[in-house]
């Protein structure tokens, strides 16, 4: 990372704003950039002296509220919106002196493991552009693979920050709930997901947690870290002792991914570390559980957009069909399957089976983990079942988009923090290990973090983009 | 016991959902000043206009004195109470789900009772924080109502404003006792200083659920819903209305629809008002970006220490006292002008003599200058002053009328001052009164002779005539006593 | 991924849609109705766990919070409220009629 001071902020942001000239045309990672905006902010960076993290450039996924710049959650719905103040984990990037490079692609508010269900286009996975990057969060996940931003922050309410990481070569950490501020993110499902970062390396993600991370007088869910994010050395493993839900892995995993998990658990007992078996059963569950509960919340939380005070409005003789008429057209489909899940779950005689039910799925899942961590110090799983599939592929079968993340969802319904890493290639394509820790062990992932990524050894620039990196 | 309304063998069943809006600083949630008449939307927030991204945090003063109210209510204050959202689309609601609290309220059953020897009991279902809607301006249509307007304009400013909604039982059985309760729940409110509770602006608004059942019947009939009735005198003949008109129904035969209901005053006459949603499925869930709100016994305690003398304890207090029910009733419900009193008889030491002042001649004057009891110049202790002149026989009743005209216009003279300015001492003295009397038996011969020689009546005419001679200040007992004395000598 | 569907009238998917105010036509209604019945058959297979003493979590944290000291703040200006506004007036947000 740029630590050294061998150049300006003005030079390093001009030197992402050429390569995403050069290449983001063919990625898509971006959907709004402002070079001018971005020069101006890296040289009153320079101007001020830059010290620390000061001028550092960053990339923001398009759920991230920045005043007086577009955010359109990916959707038509928000289209031209401009949010009268920043997030407050933008806030604190500003006073950390990041310099942002420009908003994100998405899946439309966050929904998707592929980014395919954008309203502005697909965004391409740089390490073989027919595929896609992941998602929600996968315009973040690309523009840090393809070297179009150092570090880039994205939100994860079922996988969507580690399974992008997963499938574009990148580290992802899903935050403990409640330790990262949600004012002014767009919100998709509010009791499961967090703000988190997507970076090159183990020891970025510490860095750009420790800038966004910390409680809020504007979010009554954010207490923050019980203890300060402390960035890692790589070391060895002795003493520790990892637990694998080896029920949980017999079906689904491709044998390229499950091989290069198994590599990742003989550097753990090289490293000096145990591996014992541990049980999840209601982890299998945790699928089912994710879409009742995150659909409910999300329909809640997408009601507001209705067309009177901001955003798409399709006018009509009333203001039944005008809701009806802007929402019909300002929402893509996939939003409007995860709304009408929510609503029916929630409705007169359904909440009690499903809704009600699901929470007590929930209390089940986080009672496995604690279980679980009474006997291990980490939990390990590869982190998407796949490697990065082609465009389409998966999108005729929601439920199919929704295995993704069987590995990724009960870590949210939970509560607990996950970091995702990169773990080896599989036929050219990124492999991915999860570390699953207790509620507020982030230092303790990224130590283990740290000692895998060490000896995995694995190299995050994708072979297309190997020219003319900074 | 109240007097219920019966009428051909049924008899009336109602109950009342009433909105306090609490008089926090802020709003519930989000940190906008609580205010009422501001310019239209001139102050709201990305919270109260519900940008995407915007978050609630919860105002722990609306808590506290939620938590007040309840106390006061004689609630029971579970240790746990959560938020949760209520569904529904409409422009006054920004993100088409209010923030409210459903399963766990923060105030759970209560009973409450309205003293008075016509007094009853009603059981109180809950007490639950909420925030209040925006507000919407009909263009066009007839007197800004909905129907055939032309569109509206939304003004949010009201949008987050915390409100206790406080659910009674269907226990009340007449359209007074309804007016009464809610009377005696706002002078409790007021009392505590949580909300001035004021109908007009809204900060006190009541509902009505109505309906009639054959006199002993232990089933309910279907309700229906009156709405915002925005005076005491509406509420109740508003429920007397909408009893009428389902006595009616049922006489006939027909059965009464569960509708809501709007009463309109000046013509008396009830109309159907449309519903938000056809079918009311508000979908109810727990507020995921709110955590649940505890409640410590030991706040509890203290905050039930705060309380001042509620309304219902006043008034046993007073008719233990001495006071008549109805002055104790009246007393009960007005804080400030039991305050007063209170104050006037520490300086009389005397409650009695206090509340005759207190409730005839002060209140006549709070009456005719629109004045309240905290703002009169006249003071307990000017009004004590006089009143304790009065009580020694200093001055007569009639002089007395005439210090306190002048306290009112005059804050700075004293009753001691007046009397002695304007010569308002009562004449008593057997000396001056003797001399008075001297001079009119004098002035008079033949009335003493008529007097004399058996003729009763003539000594009123001597008496007013003794009167006048001491310019209205004699002592009307002693005169009398003392002229019957010299005409019998 | 198991094949469960469960049963949904079409009528029972406009509801759903009426409740959520989306004005969906009838191949959108056809299709949705369709996928649904495959996702809501894999989630119900929660709806028969035997679980029902188990306590339903609603809420991530289990730490209580303080609450929000009542400091009043001034907010945004009128011209800011109205910014992004799709039919703004002088003094507020219109809307079309409320209707039947």
């Amino acid at each position: 990372m740029l630590q050294a001071r061998d150049c300006t902020a003005v030079e390093l942001a001009s030197a992402y704003l050429e390569r995403i000239e050069l290449y983001d045309g063919d990625v898509h990672g971006y959907l709004h950039v402002d070079a001018e905006r971005t020069l101006a902010d890296a040289a009153a960076q320079d101007a001020a002296g830059t010290t620390g993290l000061s001028g550092v450039p960053i990339a923001y996924k398009d759920l991230l509220s920045t005043k007086g710049v577009p955010t359109t959650a990916g959707s038509k719905i928000l289209e031209g919106f401009m949010p009268l103040e920043d997030a407050d984990v933008v806030a604190r990037g500003k006073a950390a002196g990041l310099v942002s490079l420009g908003k994100t692609n998405l899946d439309e508010f966050a929904m998707g493991s592929s980014t395919e269900h954008s309203a502005y286009g697909p965004t391409c996975n740089p390490w073989d552009l027919t595929r896609v990057p992941g998602g929600s969060s996968g315009g973040s996940a690309a523009v840090v693979a393809a070297g179009l931003a150092p570090w880039s922050l994205g939100t994860d309410t079922g996988g969507s920050i580690r399974q992008p990481a997963a499938f574009c070569g990148l580290v992802g950490l899903m935050p403990t709930y409640g330790t990262v501020p949600r004012f002014g993110v767009v919100a998709f499902a509010c009791s499961l997901e967090q703000v988190g970062p997507i970076t090159l390396t183990v020891r970025d993600a510490a860095l750009l947690q420790q800038i966004i991370a910390g409680a809020s007088e504007r979010d009554a869910t954010c207490t923050g870290p019980r203890e300060p994010i402390v960035v890692p050395t790589a070391g060895r493993l002795d003493g520790i002792t990892f637990g694998v839900p080896w029920a949980e892995l017999e079906e689904g995993v491709e044998p390229g991914i499950r091989a290069r998990f198994d590599g990742s658990l003989q550097i753990a007992r090289d490293l000096g570390a145990e591996i014992v078996d541990v049980e999840l059963p209601y982890a299998r569950h945790g699928l089912a559980a994710y879409y009742v509960i995150a659909p409910a919340e999300a329909s809640a939380n997408l009601s507001r957009f209705d067309g009177v005070r901001y955003g798409l409005r399709v006018e009509a003789p009333d203001v039944r069909s005008m809701y009806e008429a802007t929402r019909d057209a300002g929402f893509g489909p996939e939003v409007k399957r995860r709304i009408m899940i929510g609503t029916y779950v929630l409705s007169a005689g359904y909440h009690d089976a499903y809704y009600l039910q699901a929470q007590r799925v929930r209390t089940l899942i986080r009672r496995d983990f604690d279980a679980a961590f009474s006997s291990v110090d980490a939990i390990l799983s590869p982190t998407a079942p796949t490697t990065a599939f082609e465009f389409g592929a998966r999108l005729d079968d929601p439920l199919a988009m929704y295995a993704n993340d069987i590995f990724t969802l009960p870590v949210n319904l939970a509560g607990v923090p996950a970091l995702s890493l990169p773990n080896g290639l599989v036929e050219g394509l990124p492999s991915s290990l999860q570390i699953i820790g207790p509620s507020h062990s982030e230092n303790l992932l990224f130590r283990l973090g740290a000692a895998f990524e060490e000896a995995h050894g694995f190299d995050p620039v994708p072979p297309l983009l190997r020219g003319g990196s900074s | 016991m109240s007097v219920a309304w019966q009428k051909d063998g049924y008899e009336a069943v109602i109950g009342l959902e009433i909105h306090v809006q609490l008089n926090t600083h802020s709003k519930m949630f989000c940190s906008c000043p609580n205010r009422f008449g501001d310019d239209p939307n001139t102050n709201v927030c990305m919270v109260c206009l519900a940008h995407p991204g915007a978050m609630p945090v919860a105002n722990a003063e609306a808590v506290r004195q939620s938590a007040r109210v309840g106390l006061a209510l004689g609630c029971r204050i579970p240790p746990y109470s959560e938020f949760s959202r209520k569904q529904y689309f409409y422009p006054d609601s920004p993100k088409a789900y209010q923030i409210s609290q459903y399963d766990q309220p923060l105030c759970a059953e209560g009973l409450f009772r309205v003293p008075g020897s016509d007094g009853f009991e009603v059981r109180l279902t809950r007490a639950h924080l909420e925030e209040d809607a925006a507000k919407m301006i009909h263009e066009g249509g007839e007197g800004g109502r909905i129907s055939g307007s032309a569109g509206s304009i939304v003004d949010f400013n009201r949008v987050g404003t915390p409100l206790l909604e406080i659910v009674t039982e269907p226990d009340i059985r007449s359209p007074e006792d309804a007016r009464r309760l809610l009377t005696l729940l706002r002078a409790t409110v007021v009392a505590i200083g949580a909300s001035d509770c004021d109908m007009e602006k809204g900060s006190l608004r009541a509902d009505a659920n109505v309906s009639i059942r054959p006199i002993g019947a232990t089933e309910y009939g279907t309700k229906t819903e009156l709405k915002n009735m925005n005076s005491f005198r509406f509420l109740e003949r508003g429920i007397e209305a909408e009893l009428e008109r389902q006595l009616e129904i049922v006489r006939g035969g027909g059965m009464v629809e569960q509708e809501t209901l709007h009463f309109d005053p000046a013509s008396g006459s009830l109309s159907s008002l449309r519903s938000k949603e056809q079918a009311h499925d508000y979908r109810y869930f727990p507020e995921p970006d709110l955590l649940p709100v505890q409640q410590d016994e030991v706040v509890l305690a203290e905050l039930r220490a705060t309380l001042p003398e509620l309304p219902v304890a006043r008034y046993e207090r007073l008719v233990t006292a001495g006071l008549p029910d109805a002055t104790a009733l009246a007393l009960a419900v007005d804080s400030e002008l039991a305050a007063y009193l209170d104050a006037l008889a520490t300086h009389l030491n005397d409650l009695k003599i206090a509340a005759n002042w207190t409730m005839g001649e002060f209140s006549a004057h709070l009456n005719s200058s629109g004045l309240s009891a905290a703002a009169s110049p006249v003071t307990p202790a000017r009004l004590g002053a006089l009143v304790a002149l009065v009580m020694a026989g200093t001055i007569n009743q009639t002089a007395a009328k005439e210090v306190f005209a002048v306290l009112v216009d005059d804050p700075a003279a004293t009753a001691d001052g007046i009397v002695g300015e304007r010569n308002l001492a009562t004449v008593g003295g057997d000396d001056e009164l003797g001399a008075i009397i001297d001079a009119v038996l004098a002035a008079h011969p033949d009335e003493v002779e008529a007097f004399r020689g058996g003729r009763e009546q003539v000594i009123g005419f001597l008496v007013g005539q003794c009167m006048k001679q001491s310019g209205g200040r004699a002592d009307a007992k002693a005169l009398q006593s003392l002229l019957r004395a010299r005409l019998a000598s | 991924m198991n094949v469960r569907r469960i049963e949904l009238t079409t009528d029972e998917v406009r509801h759903v849609a009426a409740l959520a105010r989306l004005g969906l036509d009838d191949a959108e209604i056809e299709r949705l109705g369709f996928e649904l019945q495959g996702i809501l058959g894999h989630v119900a297979t929660i709806s028969t766990l035997p679980i029902a003493d188990v306590p339903p979590t609603a809420h991530a944290l289990d730490v209580s919070v303080e609450l929000r000291p009542d400091v009043a703040r001034a907010g945004l200006t009128r011209e800011q409220a109205l910014a992004n506004a799709p039919d703004p007036t002088p003094d507020g947000f219109r809307v079309p009629p409320i209707g039947s």
